[in-house]
């Protein structure tokens, strides 16, 4: 049995680091008076296990700012639910003050105020540090890397995942699943897996041939610690052939496989299992349901969509642990095991601040190494933006704004799409953009910028393609993205309603007319999955626009009207 | 265990002549003709029948499914949303170890996969799985 006052215990770890007012008043100096890193790692170590968990860093090796969602929709039986609770209501929801360290690390609102007195996040340097305190506290600890992780940088795009994988391999995990890092290409992903000297896993990593578990990742791995058996599954992202360009890993297929996963449950379980964990890219709706559907799991290790919560959420007997995205957080789960059974748990999401933890030397200069060719192109700068410039939420945000404007403008297209991708760090205002911040939201191996005609009726299919991708009532139809970003193009959405009759009202912003189902539309965007697309990488597209205009102005976006939430 | 191509075009058959005779493009109907030809009228009951297909395809041309029914000596499989639903019959003989078949199939857009199994007592078993087809979309 869970022992529930743990699980009250866990709640308040990170709110009650300090509450103090003075809301966006406060000089950078005396905002981090307020937190220690004694205070970040501070634990009450507990049981005889602890799990260490890092996910989704998409290859921000250095800190960043970056602004959580103000609208994350939930659908069907996850409507209001966390993670689907957003700024004002989620602190509300766990207790966070207003204006607190928290309130900056884990919710959207006063962000850029707040950003100029609590600072960047994240740096796998300082996260070094964290992990090597919580091994100094218990030597055994189990470090699991949730994926995402070789993707999503100048650096790593140009060296082909390997800053990262260098970086990576000080930290030592001892297992990972996987998403992005397959968009590298199957040879390149296996010539990283068989070189990195601890296990991928997948239980749904299929040959696609052969429609049987592929033999390059093993669906699970074994520990023994503090007497007891662990072990840890894998679970990739399910739609990885779908949402990513399959024609790069043609040989494998993927999907949830939730028979195979309880196969392999009872299979660890029948081995002697004292602890079962799934380290997970399905997205944290997935899990819960997965969770509900897959009998014997004790812990998932959440992935995907980004959460960041500070405590677990309970189904069942199972506890689900998100630790958001981009190097912010990393969470450390305390285990009690004993005869065959998780007794109880402790959980602290520990927020990375970066002007708090001090940085890991050793880390530090390794990847400043692996940055040192490429240090003149990405501190370039390329323009200033007047106002945020973030990318997380389920319609727009406004670096996506700016890049739809990109490319209606350098592409002379009439209505611009853009992915709903959820890595991405934020510029604040004023803050000068560089090279590496273009490429830190565009960076990917199928980048190119096409401009093809569309019918206004297959814009309407697309729109309710991508929506059912999200708004599905069932999350195992869910793919974890957002909608798709659009430019020029308005439209009014029901995510209540279901696919083929969510999305009306599509209008030509341009001329304020409504979309004519018939007629051919000019369409610029990126990365399409499909191969042989042709155009520009769309971080050139970017970078001419920015330079070209200097100063970007960062507007309110009201074309996209949301109902039925 | 064999995959009769002859049944898979038998079904073909069938369901475009209910198509012609109802003179609408009622794919359930198709279907439900179908499965009328297959029992012979008699009740389906849930269970005992484990048809195992994608929650997404990955792609709608080639959708691998796998279906398991033990005491079957028969088990079809239609894909309700397509022109013709019929897709495979397998049949099993008496010393057939395991009353399981996978194979891939075409769907033309998102529905319904209906598995009906023939048991050796003559009682009827059915499952079905939503697949959906989509364009693609955005990773997180």
């Amino acid at each position: 049995m869970i022992s529930r006052r743990d699980f009250l215990q866990v709640a308040m770890a990170t709110t009650a680091l300090y509450g103090a007012s003075g809301f966006g008043k406060w000089s950078r100096l005396s905002a981090q008076q307020m937190l220690t890193q004694d205070k970040l790692l501070e634990f009450d170590t507990f049981g005889n296990i602890s799990l260490i968990h890092m996910t989704d860093i998409h290859a921000q090796l250095k800190p960043v700012y970056f602004r959580e969602p103000s609208i994350n929709l939930g659908v069907g039986e996850n409507k209001g639910a966390v993670p689907h609770v957003t700024g004002a209501e989620f602190r509300k929801a766990y207790g966070i003050e207003d204006g607190s360290p928290s309130h900056y690390a884990l919710s959207a609102g006063d962000f850029a105020a707040l950003a100029q007195g609590y600072g960047r996040m994240g740096g796998l340097d300082r996260i070094a540090t964290v992990i090597k305190a919580i091994r100094a506290d218990r030597p055994d600890a189990i470090l699991l890397d949730g994926g995402d992780t070789w993707h999503g940088s100048y650096g790593c795009y140009h060296t082909h995942g390997q800053d990262v994988v260098n970086a990576m391999g000080l930290l030592k995990p001892e297992a990972m699943t996987f998403h992005w890092e397959f968009t590298l290409g199957t040879e390149r992903v296996l010539e990283i897996v068989n070189d990195m000297g601890f296990p991928a896993l997948g239980q749904n990593i299929f040959d696609k041939e052969w429609d049987e578990p592929a033999e390059d990742f093993e669906p699970y791995t074994w520990f023994e610690r503090g007497g007891a058996k662990i072990a840890v599954l894998g679970q990739a992202f399910p739609y990885m052939p779908i949402a990513n360009p399959g024609w790069m890993f043609p040989e494998y297929s993927f999907g949830i496989r939730e028979e195979r996963c309880q196969e392999m449950v009872d299979e660890v379980r029948a081995a002697g299992a004292d602890l079962v964990v799934l380290l997970s890219h399905n997205g944290f709706d997935t899990d819960k349901k997965m969770a509900t559907q897959v009998q014997g799991i004790d812990v998932i290790l959440s992935g995907h969509t980004h959460d960041a919560l500070p405590e677990p959420v309970l189904v069942g007997d199972t506890i689900i642990v998100a630790t958001g995205s981009n190097g912010k957080f990393v969470s450390r789960v305390d285990l009690d095991v004993r005869d065959g059974k998780m007794m109880g748990f402790r959980h602290k999401l520990i927020p990375i601040f970066a002007d708090v933890i001090e940085p890991d030397a050793e880390m530090a200069a390794q990847i400043d190494a692996d940055r040192a060719p490429f240090k003149d192109a990405l501190e370039e700068e390329i323009g200033v933006a007047d106002g945020l410039l973030y990318r997380r939420g389920n319609f727009n945000g406004t670096w996506d704004d700016l890049i739809c404007d990109a490319l209606i403008e350098e592409r002379e297209a009439d209505i611009a799409l853009s992915p709903g991708v959820r890595w991405g760090p934020s510029i604040l205002p004023g803050q000068p953009i560089t090279r590496e911040d273009i490429w830190n939201v565009t960076s990917m191996s199928y980048p190119n910028a096409y401009r093809t005609e569309f019918t206004g009726e297959f814009l309407h299919v697309v729109l309710e393609d991508v929506a059912d991708n999200l708004f599905h009532p069932d999350p195992y139809f869910q793919q974890g993205g957002d909608m798709v970003r659009t430019g020029g193009l308005g439209y009014k959405i029901d995510i209540s309603k279901p696919q083929g009759s969510r999305i009306t009202e599509m209008t030509l912003l341009k001329t304020g007319e409504a979309i004519d189902p018939s007629k051919s539309y000019v369409v610029a965007g990126w990365a399409s999955v499909n191969e042989g697309t042709e155009g520009p990488p769309i971080w050139d597209v970017v970078e001419n626009h920015i330079a070209r205009k200097g100063t970007v102005e960062v507007k309110p976006n009201t074309s996209v009207q949301v109902t039925g939430t | 265990m064999s995959l009769t191509r002859r049944d898979v075009l038998v079904w073909g058959a069938g369901s475009a002549a209910a198509l012609s005779l109802s003179g609408l493009p009622a794919f359930a109907t198709a279907t439900d003709d179908a499965v009328m030809a297959f029992t012979g009228g008699a009740d389906t009951m849930d269970g005992g029948i484990t048809l195992t297909a994608p929650e997404i395809a990955e792609n709608g041309n080639t959708v691998p499914i796998e279906v398991d029914a033990p005491g079957a000596v028969s088990i079809a499989v239609y894909a309700t949303g397509n022109p013709l639903p019929g897709v495979a019959t397998f049949n099993f003989g008496a010393l057939a170890g395991s009353r399981s078949g996978s194979t891939r199939i075409r769907l033309a857009k998102t529905q319904e996969v209906v598995a009906v199994a023939k048991m050796e007592d003559g009682t009827f078993r059915k499952a079905s799985a939503t697949v959906k087809v989509t364009i693609g979309g955005c990773g997180g």
